[in-house]
């Protein structure tokens, strides 16, 4: 597991390898067919902002022949804000004095009813991490409510065991999302004082109880902000190619959530720039070229219309991050604020309108 | 004159270009770049196929009349995902053809050849014309063709690689001994690997990406037709071979010398 084998990687060495990459890193990242570490973190680097340009086109070329001129259309369902954590970001935060709500199956089916409506097939059912209220057995019976509805169902709720996410499997769900949030162990302590996400390892070793348990796909990802980027992003990569390498069943994806405004007041430690932001998403596209890269709608319109074609596959629309958002108009409960708040139709139109096609089913739940 | 067609199982035609219909930047431009093509089989990925909703936008871009539309079953793992997309589909009202592909690896899509012929068995008992995709192995192409099997699609690299043919031994072997149609799919990424491809004997190429992904996608299929054309008239015409040596261009004219 990679919890054996995190310890192994010298986050000083690795720093090192971060601070001393320049031009001539950058410019030998861009001949070679198979990145190493050190050349993703020249990508990374201050050393890449001239070679943005040239580096952004060799991505978006690397996708186009990959995946094609297509985005993948999905949907965030926030079932619970329930939260038994203690993350000093995050608005779920369960000493922040906010209302809880936890959706009967019967209310998550009406905010999936105007998902559906909207048209998209993928979903992904979100929680706060308490499993007291959402827990595998609620999760599966969901999904069995819904595979008639979508074609794809993913979870992205508290890590569980791998019985868990074989039962999951069979209840119809596909893919699993989990963010390691900050790869430095004392960061993670800090910001984490409470709650059973404490346990880094366990949370490190839950894309591969995901894969054991049969999940086709696991997405893995670090908060943008939270920690050093360039160290946490060099870490991501590392684990996402491990899981590349060891589960070749498996896809892998990667998302970019950068830190937003929420209940609690957190403000980042690390902002994370926009041409930061580029520069990962090119970065992982050349790294791992297969990776499905995922936005979502904690960008704003104007950015993810100019970056998606340099490395995303996938993205959001229309998006609501509060329990019964999409039925109920209630914002108020919301784990962030959503920055992109056009349309689902207004943002397929954008994709449309720069020569690609907004896919909605890419799956079927006879694969499952 | 002697008609050249391409017959696979009970169905004959006149174009040997196949035609995949991912990665296309919007279901008009793959409309016309299958027109553009002049192909009789397009191949769609079922799991991208609603076949719940009659009026999906993906299959009414497809003239059914005059196309022969072959479900694939990309996505699937394993046996039994495959032959569960192949049975659906032909209940939905598909034809009993099937573009089988196995490809338990999400990253380079390789064919798993065990699971493909398991999988191939139990559909060709269920009645389907098995088309299946396959990596360039002689021997599995064999076991296959005694299975029944209507085609056998060995790729020339590496799915959406356009790296052309990196298999070629393989293939000449497969084409030397196939008692079935041979059509070439994967990896042919400019018209000019198809028109080897045709030139070396293969029946037929399936192209998807490098025509979809084309800075011009109907162009491109375009010129991919030709190629196609060009490559089987040069295989029909009877290629010269190659020598190391310079050869001279009538050989008494050289013995008058001596």
């Amino acid at each position: 597991m990679y919890s054996e084998v995190f310890p192994s990687i010298d986050q000083n060495e690795l720093m090192s390898v971060i601070e001393e990459v320049g031009s001539r890193d950058v410019q030998v990242a861009l001949q070679k067919d198979q990145l190493d570490i050190k050349d993703f973190a020249a990508l990374i680097s201050p050393a890449a902002d001239p070679y943005i340009e040239e580096i952004a086109n060799k991505a978006h070329q690397l996708t186009v022949q990959r995946f094609g001129r297509t985005i993948l259309m999905y949907a965030p369902l926030y079932v619970s804000n329930y939260c038994t954590n203690g993350c000093r970001y995050c608005g779920f935060n369960h000493q922040n004095l906010m209302e809880r709500h936890l959706l009967s199956h019967g209310q998550a089916l009406d905010d999936a009813a105007v998902i559906a409506s909207e048209g998209f097939r993928h979903l992904l059912l979100v929680s706060g991490e308490d499993p007291r209220y959402v827990d595998e057995q609620y999760l599966g019976e969901l999904a069995v409510k819904l595979k008639g509805r979508f074609s794809s169902i993913g979870v992205e709720v508290q890590p569980l065991e791998e019985s868990g996410y074989r039962h999951l499997s069979e209840c119809g769900v596909d893919s699993l999302t989990i963010y390691q949030e900050t790869y430095n162990t004392e960061l993670y302590s800090e910001v984490h004082p409470s709650g059973k996400k404490r346990d880094f390892n366990y949370r490190l070793d839950t894309p591969e109880r995901g894969a054991l348990g049969g999940m086709r796909k696991v997405g893995l990802g670090v908060l943008l902000g939270l920690g050093n980027v360039s160290l946490d992003a060099c870490n991501l990569a590392l684990h996402a190619r491990y899981i590349m390498q060891n589960y070749w069943r498996t896809q892998v994806s990667v998302s970019f959530p950068r830190l937003r405004a929420a209940e609690g007041g957190f403000q980042p430690y690390d902002p994370v720039s926009d041409r930061t932001l580029l520069k990962l998403i090119c970065a992982f596209r050349l790294y791992t070229v297969d990776a499905v890269l995922v936005l979502s709608t904690r960008e704003s319109a104007q950015f993810r219309d100019a970056v998606f074609p340099c490395g995303i596959t996938q993205m959001s629309a229309g998006s609501k991050t509060n329990p019964g958002g999409y039925s109920s108009q209630d914002d108020t409960l919301e784990q962030f604020h959503v920055e992109d708040s056009r349309s689902v139709a207004h943002v397929a139109a954008a994709i449309r309108e720069q020569g690609y096609e907004a896919v909605w089913k890419d799956w079927d739940p006879l694969l499952v | 004159m002697h008609s050249d067609v391409l017959t696979i199982g009970d169905r004959t035609f006149q174009s040997r270009l196949l035609l995949g219909t991912g990665k296309f930047a919007s279901n008009d431009i793959m409309r016309q770049s299958i027109e553009a093509s002049n192909t009789e089989v397009v191949t769609v990925a079922l799991r991208r196929v609603d076949l719940d909703a009659p009026q999906d936008d993906m299959l009414n871009h497809i003239n059914g009349d005059s196309i022969l539309l072959l479900p694939n079953t990309a996505g699937a793992r394993d046996a039994d995902e495959a032959v569960r997309l192949a049975r659906f589909a032909r209940n939905a009202g598909c034809p009993s053809w099937v573009k089988l592909e196995v490809t338990p690896d999400p990253r380079y899509l390789l064919p798993d050849p065990l699971e493909t012929y398991k999988a191939a068995k139990v559909l060709i008992a269920d009645g389907f014309h098995v088309l299946p995709y396959i990596n360039a192995d002689p021997v599995l192409c064999k076991h296959l063709e005694e299975l029944g099997c209507a085609t056998v699609m060995p790729l020339g690299s590496p799915i959406g690689s356009n790296k052309g043919i990196k298999t070629r031994e393989n293939l000449r072997i497969i084409i030397e001994q196939a008692q079935v149609p041979v059509v070439v799919d994967a990896g042919l990424g400019a018209p000019s690997h198809a028109a080897e491809a045709m030139e070396m004997g293969a029946d037929a190429v399936l192209v998807n990406t490098a025509i979809a992904v084309a800075r011009h996608p109907v162009a491109m299929a375009r010129a991919f037709a030709k190629a196609t054309e060009a490559g089987r008239e040069a295989f029909l015409a009877g290629l010269g071979g190659s020598s190391d040596i310079a050869n001279a261009s009538s050989p008494l004219k050289g013995l008058m010398w001596e």
